[in-house]
C-alpha cells in the first residue's frame, strides 16, 4: 500500500514536449511510471520517449483514448491555471502540479473551482509524488529513497531530497513522500496527508517537513493531537530567517507575529511531536 | 511589488473611487504650479514606500502655494528610513469628518481575498487590529464570483456608516474589489477613506502590492517598479533569476531551492556562524546563473567563508560546477569555500573542482561545522 500514487497509476504529462516535460518523463518512465499520455496544444499525432508515449491536443481526448487518472503539470506559469481546469475538466481524479510562479489569484479560483468538484491537487510549485519502487508523479530523484514505512509530507523541494537521502543512508524505507508545494495557495496541505497516512497500513510513521509563513503547521498539530496515533516527527526550516523577508518561496514570507518557526516548533511540540533541529537528525528520532 | 501612493489613487480613479484633486512632481517649482491650480489649502506628501511618511514629517499642510515650494523644497531634500524622496503628490486637502479603513487582501488561510473595513480608519489601524480585533468587519469575496452588493451593503451596516453614503460606498468597493482582482493585487488599501465636512467619501490615502508572478500580464504595472527600495545586489540578483537576501553574517550561501537554502542558513546559526546572506540559485541553474551568483556573494566585505550546498535533482552537480570555476577564473579570492554537493552529476561536480583547493564536505552538518569553522575572522587573509 501506498497513498496517492501506485501501480495502477495512468498518468498523463501537460506540456510533455517541452524540455523539462520531456526530461522528467523520461525520468518517471524509466522508474516504471505509466505514462499513458502527452498534452501539447499543436503537438497532437505526435509520439514522445522512444516513440512509446502518444501526444494529444486536448487532455479530454487523452482521457477517453487512454484511461489516463492522473494529470501531472509542467506547462509555463501563465498557462498552468487553464491546464488544471482542463484536467478537471476531462474527469482527472488527481492533479499534481510543478509549475512554480503561478500568480496567487489564479491559485485562489483554481482551488475554489477544484473544491466544488471535489478533485485532487497537489502543488503547485512543488516536486509531486513518489511511491519508492512503484511509481514516481514529479521530478523527486528516484534513487534517493527506498520503500519502507515512513510517510514524508513536505512544503519544500530540494529540503524534501535532504530528507530523503538522510533516511536512506540509515536505512528507512519510504511509504509515499508527497511534496505539497511551497505557494501560499495550494492544494493538498499537511491535514490531507496526514489523514491519508494515518489510513494508510503500510505507514507506519510519519516525517513532516514545514518551513516559515502561514498556519498549516500549527494547523497540523491540533489535527495530530485529535486524529494522528502513529508517531510525527517534524522539521520546520527557516528558523533564522529575519521577518517581513520573502525567502523566495511565495508561502514563506514571515506575516507579523504569525508564521514564525518558533510559534510552529511550539505547537508541533505540544502536539507529542518530536521536531529535529536539522535534517539529518530526523533518521534518530524515527526509533 | 509595491506602487507608490499617487499610482495607487490613479488606479482607484479608474475604478470610479473619488481621490483628491492634485498631482505629483519631483520640483519644488512645480508644486507652487499645482498649488495654485488647486487654490486654497494643499497637502504636500513625499511618496516614498515605507510606513511612517507623517510622523517622520513626509506629508505637511501648506496654506499658500507660496508655503507649498518652500514644504516641497524641504520634503525633497529628505530620507525617509534610508530612502530618498524623488516625488511629492500635492492633494487639495480635505476637510474630514470621519475616517474610514477599507482594505482586501488575500487570506491564505481561507484561501479567498478578505474585505476589511473599520469605522476606526487613520494611522492606527494596527493598533485596533491588535486591540480591538472587533471593531474590524471581515468579508470573503468568492473569487469565481465577485464581491455581492449586499456583502458591501453588509459591510456599511457593520461600521455604521449612515444611509445616505450606502450607494457611494457600493461603488466604492466595488470599485476596490475590481481594482485588486484586474491588476492581480495582493493588497489593496484605503486608509483613510474620509467622509469630508461637505458630505463627500473620498479616498485620501491608497496603497497596492502586485503579485509579482502575475507581472507577465501586466506590463503596465511592471514599469512602475521602484528600485530604491531594493538593495542593488538584490536587483542584480534578479536579473539572473537568483533570488537573494542580504543578512548580517560572514558566511555567504549558495543553495538550490528555497527550504534548503533557509535550512543551511538554520544550520550555520545552530552550529554558531551567522549567514550573510539567503541565496537561491533555484532549479535547473546552470553555470552562468551560477557565476553570477558567486559574483554577488563576494560583492559583500563581511563574507569571511562560503557555503555551496547542492542537492541535484533538476538541476546538475557538474554545471554548478563549471560555474564556479569560471566565477574563480574572473575573481581572485582567498576566502575560503566548503562546497557539497549531492545527487544528480555529484560525481562529475567534485572531480571538477577537485583541484580549485576547496573544503568539501560530505553531510550538511559536516558543512556547516567547516564553513563555521573557516570563517574565523584570525584565519581569513584577503
Amino acid at each position: 500500500m501506498s497513498i496517492l500514487i501506485n501501480k495502477n497509476t495512468r498518468l498523463i504529462v501537460h506540456g510533455i514536449t517541452g524540455n523539462e516535460g520531456l526530461f522528467h518523463t523520461t525520468q518517471m518512465v524509466a522508474y516504471g511510471t505509466n505514462v499513458v499520455a502527452g498534452m501539447t496544444p499543436g503537438k497532437g499525432g505526435e509520439w514522445v520517449v522512444e516513440g512509446k508515449i502518444p501526444v494529444f491536443d486536448s487532455v479530454k481526448v487523452a482521457v477517453e483514448a487512454t484511461g489516463a487518472n492522473t494529470s501531472c503539470i509542467f506547462v509555463p506559469a501563465r498557462f498552468a491555471a487553464d491546464s488544471i481546469y482542463e484536467a478537471a475538466d476531462a474527469g482527472i481524479s488527481l492533479i499534481v502540479c510543478i509549475t512554480e510562479g503561478i500568480p496567487v489569484q489564479d491559485m485562489m479560483r483554481v482551488r475554489n473551482y477544484l473544491d466544488q468538484k471535489k478533485i485532487r491537487l497537489v502543488g503547485p510549485n512543488c516536486p509531486g509524488l513518489l511511491t519508492p519502487g512503484e511509481s514516481k508523479v514529479g521530478i523527486i530523484p528516484g534513487n534517493i529513497a527506498i520503500p519502507g514505512n515512513v510517510g514524508v509530507v513536505s512544503r519544500s523541494g530540494t529540503l524534501t531530497y535532504e530528507v530523503l537521502y538522510a533516511l536512506m543512508l540509515l536505512n528507512h524505507g519510504v511509504s509515499t513522500c508527497v511534496g505539497i508545494g511551497g505557494d501560499p495557495i495550494n492544494g493538498t496541505n499537511f491535514i490531507d496527508a496526514l489523514s491519508l497516512f494515518e489510513a494508510d497500513p503500510q505507514t507506519e510513521k510519519i516525517v513532516m517537513i514545514g518551513e516559515i509563513g502561514g498556519t498549516d503547521e500549527e494547523k497540523a498539530a491540533e489535527y495530530i493531537v485529535n486524529h494522528v496515533t502513529k508517531p510525527v516527527v517534524s522539521f520546520i526550516a527557516g528558523q533564522t530567517a529575519p521577518p517581513g523577508k520573502r525567502m523566495g518561496h511565495a508561502g514563506a514570507i514571515v506575516e507579523g507575529g504569525s508564521g514564525l518557526a518558533t510559534d510552529k516548533v511550539k505547537a508541533l511540540q505540544a502536539a507529542g511531536v518530536k521536531v529535529a533541529t536539522h535534517p539529518e537528525e530526523i533518521p534518530s528520532l524515527l526509533f | 511589488m509595491k506602487l507608490h501612493e499617487y499610482q495607487s489613487k490613479q488606479i482607484f480613479s479608474r475604478y470610479n473611487i473619488p481621490i483628491p484633486k492634485g498631482r505629483v512632481t519631483s520640483t519644488a517649482d512645480e508644486a507652487r504650479v499645482i498649488a495654485a491650480e488647486l487654490g486654497g489649502r494643499v497637502v504636500i506628501k513625499s511618496q516614498v514606500l515605507v510606513g511612517g511618511r507623517g510622523k517622520a514629517g513626509g506629508i505637511r499642510l501648506a496654506k499658500d502655494p507660496h508655503e507649498a515650494e518652500d514644504i516641497a523644497t524641504q520634503i525633497l531634500a529628505m530620507e525617509i528610513k534610508g530612502l530618498p524622496v524623488r516625488k511629492v503628490l500635492v492633494d487639495e486637502a480635505a476637510s474630514i469628518s470621519k475616517e474610514i479603513y477599507l482594505g482586501i487582501t488575500n487570506d491564505r488561510a481561507a484561501r479567498k481575498p478578505v474585505m476589511m473595513a473599520s469605522s476606526a480608519g487613520g494611522v492606527e489601524i494596527e493598533e485596533v487590529a491588535r486591540v480591538t480585533p472587533e471593531k474590524i468587519i471581515k468579508t470573503h469575496i468568492d473569487p469565481l464570483l465577485g464581491l455581492k452588493d449586499y456583502q458591501a451593503r453588509d459591510i456599511a451596516i457593520g461600521i455604521d456608516l449612515p444611509k445616505e453614503y450606502w450607494k457611494l460606498f457600493n461603488q466604492i468597493t466595488n470599485g476596490l474589489w475590481l481594482a485588486y482582482k484586474d491588476c492581480d493585487a495582493t493588497l489593496a488599501e484605503i486608509n483613510p477613506l474620509v467622509i469630508t465636512e461637505d458630505g463627500r467619501l473620498i479616498a485620501l490615502d491608497g496603497k497596492m502590492l502586485v503579485d509579482d508572478n502575475a507581472l507577465f500580464r501586466h506590463p503596465d504595472l511592471a514599469e512602475l517598479r521602484d528600485l530604491d527600495v531594493e538593495a542593488p545586489a538584490e536587483i542584480e540578483a534578479r536579473k539572473y533569476g537568483l533570488t537573494f537576501i542580504k543578512l548580517d553574517g560572514n558566511i555567504g550561501c549558495m543553495v538550490n531551492g528555497a527550504g534548503l537554502a533557509m535550512t543551511t542558513m538554520d544550520i550555520i546559526k545552530l552550529f554558531g556562524g551567522e549567514p550573510a546572506n539567503f541565496l537561491d540559485i533555484g532549479g535547473g541553474a546552470g553555470s552562468d546563473k551560477v557565476a553570477a551568483a558567486m559574483r554577488i556573494i563576494l560583492a559583500d566585505s563581511n563574507v569571511n567563508a562560503i557555503l555551496l550546498n547542492i542537492f541535484g535533482g533538476i538541476t546538475r552537480c557538474d554545471e554548478v560546477a563549471r560555474g564556479i570555476l569560471v566565477a574563480l577564473a574572473d575573481i581572485k579570492t582567498k576566502v575560503p569555500i566548503v562546497v557539497r554537493l549531492v545527487g544528480t552529476n555529484a560525481e562529475e561536480g567534485r572531480k571538477l573542482l577537485s583541484d580549485a583547493k576547496m573544503i568539501t564536505a560530505e553531510t550538511l552538518v559536516d558543512a556547516a561545522k567547516k564553513a563555521v569553522a573557516a570563517a574565523k575572522p584570525e584565519l581569513v587573509e584577503r
